[in-house]
């Protein structure tokens, strides 16, 4: 691909040592965005670093107006019209954001799929699940339209769907919430991506079939080395199913670990209250550590650190000046006092 | 206890938000031309600067002038006095219609929106049946069998401009009653009628005021077509639409006065109310 | 053994679906609730757990069986008024969606004090201090009691809703997935609440939600629902720890948790 113009760029980041090795195949750099609302710009990301190395899954955890979304539409080139970018998005050493033209569709049809939220918004009614799969493959591809219907049919049955065939010829509204998403999953991968983009897949459907469509997903990402940044709310089901996760609040992503240790051993005291926050299924508390005010949105943050208003652990200093991301036992985080309150922060 | 629960605080809507909401030139326009109408039509006695039934057979198809700015018709009447007179029993029907129309179509969308089921079909069906009949012919016909006049029409066009009203207002009533707080309001033990009364038609209000506004804009072509055949308001009385029929003659003769500034009356006030339910759809839909 | 406030026997509900036999979204069955007690209702969707609720409060006609709720006979929707506000003034719902279960043009605090006019003949004054101490109650300050639904965030809105169910001091509060459409930190400051509710007031909930931590943190029994039916009852801490049905264990395995990794039913399986 056109790799040249951007090789000098990713060194302009703020972060220094990444725990990811260099090779990352998606790379944000201090990503800001803002949208025009209402006659004026308004900030909705203010700093996002984040990089997903080839195979590897990063989930990207935040409470709403935390910006997640509005991060996977700008890695996806799906920002809503108006949109003020800044920082750098680089996917296979190519910069996404200044993606036109000829280029942007090829980026578009090649490296990185998105799977929404709710799939039949994003299916045709009033096609039938065969002209969907095979559209791409017949229209993109060239493959001629037995081979595409044989590799739809066979793609069908890996994402746990019997009768592919029979199911080719069915309109979306046969079909249940989970199905739905199962299509969606399998005309992703017959677009043979590098990165999957899953935005909220599961939080329309049911908790059984939440687990059962996670399960499909990480496996079959896994056996097909494909990367994921996996888009959630829910910070224990993407420590379930990614390598690493972030954190999200108020637009800027405060801290970054593996999943494996994010549990016990967060770096930032907003990832400790939301892990406190959450109820438990395994035992039930007295009295659940609410985080005090609600969410912010990245233009409605104070001055200084963006969690500084809700943190329990906040001194004068902390809102005197906004936070960079820095690197701390082999995570990155957004916090001065990281070092001090280290091993002091997460449940009792 | 509660007071140890943390407030959640929310910045409040945005100025500019509320600035835009409220900076609508062409609604304003609107509200002010309508307004401005009412205003001659209730003050007319004393603004009007003649009798505007008093004929001067020596002054007839006069042009403009100090004492009559838009000039007099072919039996010398001061056409800006009858203009602004007939501005009463031309605002008057309409406004009529309007209500009874409002009023019977938003009962009937309530009353089919709550029920549903058997009771909505049926008045489905009736509604269709209703809609087969044009308001005007109906109108015509009211009229032969009333005789001539205002109220005649009025209520013939009442009942042809319900169906339109009721159809409108139901859809959106049906919406309105589907969401959770008309269920809250059941569980809390409201009767139906309360229900309707003070959540449903307040929150359908400004559907309402669109449908309205449209009807009159109707109701007055409809009113000053009447009244221009000679089945409507009878002369002397000054209606827009009598003086569009009045002033024809005068028009061959080169006087095109009459008719004209009572036509512009009409297409003015006409074109009011359609721009200000055009504005009230787009300010509903925001 | 002192009288249930909610009993509930045999209680079925078939939808009529044209040229077919009916669709049962309930399907036999009964229950008893406690004066004080936390019932959760478990289910996913189409497990009838909503029609259920909706039942209970009214909203919907049993095909078959009884409710009783606080020794009277509430099977039907009240017909005449009286009815509605005797069955209104023993049990309220909190819906799921804070957005669309407020009138839009009703002030938080016009919605409490109407709740309060319809059930109680209260003077102005003293209806006033009743509204504020409500407001006071779910956590609600002075500009929020004064403002418009679509001034105030998802959470507010919910302590709104719940300020409103708990004017005319209910036995009963059904709370419909109440909590799920929060965010997490807010969640916890609603939950919360309930509990603080429910150690003042002598009330008893009846929680319907598919999530298992919020039915451990907010219940004391419950039973399972699939597909119209109870396959399972018992007290939460044993229906959780010591799941016996199979669907009940598949859902308990289906949460995500500290080690937890997604799994697959089957190969092949018809979702």
């Amino acid at each position: 691909m056109h790799g040249a113009a951007t090789a000098g760029h990713r060194e302009d980041g703020v972060t220094g040592p990444a725990p990811t090795p260099p090779a990352a195949l998606l790379s944000i750099r201090a990503l800001r965005v803002d949208l025009r609302a209402e006659g004026e710009l308004r900030r909705v990301i203010h700093d996002v670093t984040l990089d997903v190395a080839e195979g590897e899954s990063v989930g990207l955890v935040g409470e709403s107006g935390s910006g997640k979304s509005m991060t996977a539409r700008a890695v996806a080139r799906l920002l809503p019209e108006g949109a003020v970018t800044g920082g750098e998005i680089v996917f296979d050493g190519e910069p996404v954001l200044t993606l036109r033209g000829a280029a942007l569709r090829r980026f578009r049809r090649g490296g990185i799929a998105t799977i929404f939220q709710d799939p039949a918004a994003h299916i045709n009614p009033v096609r039938t699940i065969g002209d969907h799969l095979t559209e791409g493959l017949r229209l993109v591809r060239g493959v001629d339209a037995r081979e595409a219907e044989r590799r739809a049919a066979a793609m069908l049955g890996e994402v746990g769907i019997a009768g592919g065939e029979r199911r080719l010829r069915q309109h979306p509204h046969e079909l249940s919430g989970g199905m739905l998403q199962r299509v969606m999953i399998a005309s992703v991968l017959l677009d043979e991506p590098r990165l999957i983009l899953a935005d909220e897949p599961t939080t329309a459907l049911d908790v059984t079939t939440q687990s059962e469509v996670m399960a499909l997903l990480s496996e079959l990402s896994r056996e097909r080395r494909l990367a994921m940044l996996y888009i959630t709310h829910d910070l224990e089901l993407a420590a379930g199913v990614c390598d690493r996760t972030a954190v999200m609040y108020a637009g800027a992503v405060m801290e970054v670990q593996r999943s494996a240790a994010l549990n016990d051993g967060p770096l930032n005291p907003y990832t400790a209250a939301l892990l406190a926050a959450r109820p438990r299924v395994d035992a039930r508390s007295d009295r659940l550590e609410a985080i005090a005010g609600r969410p912010r949105s990245a233009f409605e943050a104070p001055e200084g650190c963006v969690f500084a208003d809700r943190c329990p652990h906040v001194e004068d200093a902390c809102v005197a000046e906004r936070q960079e991301l820095r690197p701390l036992a082999g995570g990155l985080v957004r916090c001065r006092r990281a070092e001090e309150l280290r091993g002091r922060l997460g449940h009792a | 206890m509660s007071g140890a629960l943390p407030i959640e605080r929310v910045i409040p809507p945005g100025a500019a938000r509320r600035r835009l909401r409220g900076r609508d030139p062409l609604l304003a326009g609107c509200v002010v031309v309508i307004a401005a109408l009412v205003l001659m039509a209730l003050l007319a006695p004393l603004i009007a600067p003649h009798d505007p039934d008093a004929s001067d057979i020596l002054a007839a198809n006069e042009g403009s002038s100090l004492s009559h700015p838009l000039g007099t018709d072919s039996v010398g009447r001061d056409i800006l006095s009858r203009i602004i007179h007939g501005a009463r029993l031309s605002l008057l029907g309409p406004a009529l219609v309007v209500v009874a129309a409002t009023v019977g179509g938003v009962a009937v969308a309530l009353v089919t929106a709550w029920r549903g089921g058997r009771v909505d079909t049926v008045a489905s069906r009736v509604l269709d049946i209703l809609f087969a009949f044009p308001g005007l012919i109906f109108a015509i016909l009211a009229v032969a069998m009333f005789g001539t006049g205002l109220v005649a029409p009025v209520i013939a066009l009442s009942i042809a401009y319900l169906p339109y009203i009721a159809r409108v207002i139901r859809s959106a009533a049906i919406r309105e009653r589907a969401l959770p707080y008309v269920e809250a309001c059941q569980v809390a033990g409201m009767s139906p009628l309360r229900i309707c009364w003070r959540h449903l038609l307040p929150n359908l209000l400004p559907y309402v005021a669109v449908q309205a506004a449209v009807s009159f804009g109707y109701a007055l072509v409809d009113l000053s077509a009447l009244s221009y055949l000679g089945l409507g308001v009878q002369p002397p009385s000054a209606e827009w639409g009598r003086m569009v029929a009045d002033g024809q003659a005068a028009i061959l003769n080169g006087n095109p006065e009459a008719s004209l500034y009572a036509g512009m009356a009409i297409v003015v006030t006409v074109l009011a109310f359609n721009l200000l339910a055009d504005r009230l759809v787009r300010r509903t839909a925001q | 053994m002192p009288e249930p406030v909610v009993a509930v026997e045999d209680l079925r509900k078939e939808f009529p679906v044209p040229g077919a036999p009916g669709l049962v979204a309930v399907d036999d069955v009964s229950f008893e609730l406690e004066r004080g007690e936390s019932l959760a209702v478990i289910g996913e969707s189409g497990s009838g757990k909503t029609t259920l609720a909706r039942m209970l409060v009214g909203l919907e006609t049993p095909t078959a069986g009884r409710i009783e709720i606080d020794g009277e006979d509430r099977s039907r929707p009240g017909r005449r008024a009286r009815e509605r506000l005797e069955r209104g003034r023993r049990i309220q719902l909190v819906f799921q969606n804070p957005y669309s279960s407020l009138d839009r043009r009703q002030p938080a605090r016009a919605c409490i004090a109407e709740m309060l006019d319809l059930h109680f003949g209260l003077s102005p004054d003293e209806r006033d201090a009743r509204v504020r101490e409500l407001c006071e109650q779910v956590g609600l300050d002075e500009r929020q009691a004064g403002a418009l639904p679509r001034a105030l965030s998802g959470g507010q809105r919910q302590r709104v809703a719940i300020a409103r169910a708990l004017a005319v001091r209910p036995q009963v509060l059904v709370l419909d997935e109440a909590v799920a459409s929060l965010d997490v930190s807010i969640q916890a400051q609603i939950l919360n609440l309930l509990a603080d509710i429910r150690a003042q007031e002598d009330i008893s909930y009846i929680v319907v939600s598919h999530d298992l931590a919020v039915v451990r943190q907010i219940s004391d029994k419950g039973f399972v629902m699939e597909h119209g039916r109870v396959v399972e009852r018992g007290s939460t801490v044993d229906l959780l720890d010591a799941p016996q049905h199979p669907y009940t264990q598949l859902l308990r395995r289906s949460v995500p948790g500290p080690g937890w990794t997604p799994q697959r039913r089957q190969r092949g399986v018809h979702a």
